[in-house]
């Protein structure tokens, strides 16, 4: 069964607000959907509701495939080594420690998997945050700011994953500001 | 399957982030109390099975504020949720995990803490099977009370003063074991606190979500 994300009638309300409603849209295998929007007009909210972490005010969200959502926390339990607390999500999602090294690889933190999450720098533990999408194995990807922290090298690389997970077949929804060098994707502008 | 994982990885989590300290605590406060009220045997026998519990009871508590307020900072807690794992079913690992980390090892405890207080054998082997018995409710009341304040400014003393009246009717039917339906009344408050706290602390956990 190829995944699939779909919305439909879309509304969120916090603390009283609307900050948006009405939205429709629908992603198949290998599309992208860029959100686009000033701070605050409910970007994150719209990752979690596609998620299934917010109840929206209005509409139904469908989903076909597993989600993987990547935040602001990585979820990585800081006293373990990178790769242990790596392996910790990997083994949830029904994938082997192959999953994890290449996972690893693709985000260049191979030569530090042995370290504890803890020590990570800032750029390192998106990073890791990241290798952890990977190596989960789920067909849609929510990212919400993925490039913050980021050096140009690792911006690259993010693209590189990003394109390789749409090219086997993924669906990537991404919240960001800045321009990620992405290939054709629709977008979205919440104000 | 992935309950038990979470449970193992809970039970790691919470071993490597201090968990010889409730053991601890529980037998200090097995030694202080003699020093309190002074070497008299037969008040110390008379007092010992209730102290027994005072202590167990404060070590079940010791932990509370680390069982669900570093997932919750974490993301680890969406994540679960993101993969479809039911609150609930976070919330019965949970329990389990901490019942693991504290109970079988404080009825280890009881054997010195006994000794220090001068329990005869009898009174010993009531004590160690209301431990058995109630030790996994408090568990699961202190998951319960660490959701619901998790999240909070100062929860972990909040969590304290919620806990505490909860579990009264545990303290009462455990301190008073040797009568001989006390245990079974443990046992009975007991079942009822298990059954019902992975549904009360699941709901906590989806309120967080909010």
């Amino acid at each position: 069964m190829s995944p699939s994300l779909g919305w439909s009638g879309l509304g969120c309300l916090r603390g009283g607000r609307i900050l948006f409603e009405g939205l429709d849209g629908r992603l198949g295998p290998g599309e992208a959907l860029l959100v686009r929007g000033p701070n605050g007009v409910g970007k994150s909210s719209l990752l979690r509701i596609l998620a299934g972490l917010l109840r929206p005010a209005a509409g139904s969200v469908t989903r076909d495939g597993g989600v993987a959502l990547a935040d602001e926390r990585s979820a990585l339990d800081p006293r373990l080594p990178l790769a242990g607390a790596l392996g910790y999500w990997a083994h949830l999602d029904g994938r082997g420690a192959d999953a994890v090294a290449d996972a690893l690889a693709a985000m260049d933190l191979g030569h530090i998997g042995a370290v504890p999450v803890r020590m990570l720098s800032t750029g390192q533990r998106k990073r890791a945050t990241l290798a952890r999408l990977i190596a989960g194995g789920q067909p849609l990807w929510l990212l919400d700011e993925p490039g913050n922290g980021l050096d140009d090298a690792s911006l690259d690389r993010l693209a590189a994953v990003i394109e390789g997970h749409r090219a086997s077949g993924g669906i990537v929804v991404v919240a960001t500001h800045q321009p990620l060098g992405l290939g054709p994707a629709a977008e979205l502008v919440l104000a | 399957m992935i309950l038990i994982r979470i449970m193992l990885r809970d039970l790691a989590a919470g071993w490597r982030g201090g968990g010889v300290l409730p053991l601890a605590f529980f037998l200090l406060v097995a030694t202080l109390f003699p020093f309190a009220i002074g070497p008299d045997t037969q008040l110390l026998g008379r007092a010992g099975g209730g102290v027994m519990w005072m202590a167990a009871l404060l070590a079940a508590l010791l932990p509370v504020d680390r069982l669900v307020e570093p997932d919750l900072a974490a993301g680890t807690l969406d994540q679960y949720a993101a993969r479809g794992i039911s609150d609930e079913g976070v919330a019965a690992a949970k329990i389990a995990a901490h019942w693991l980390g504290f109970g079988p090892p404080l009825m280890l405890a009881a054997l010195p803490a006994a000794a220090l207080l001068r329990l005869d054998g009898p009174t010993l082997a009531l004590t160690e099977a209301g431990l058995a018995l109630g030790t996994p409710a408090l568990a699961a009341l202190a998951v319960t009370v660490s959701a619901l304040t998790a999240g909070l400014r100062g929860g972990g003393a909040l969590a304290g003063l919620m806990m505490l009246p909860l579990a009264v009717p545990l303290l009462i039917f455990g301190a008073g074991a040797a009568q001989p339906t006390a245990l079974r009344l443990l046992a009975a408050t007991s079942l009822i606190m298990l059954a019902g706290a992975p549904f009360a602390a699941g709901a906590a956990l989806r309120a967080t979500r909010d």
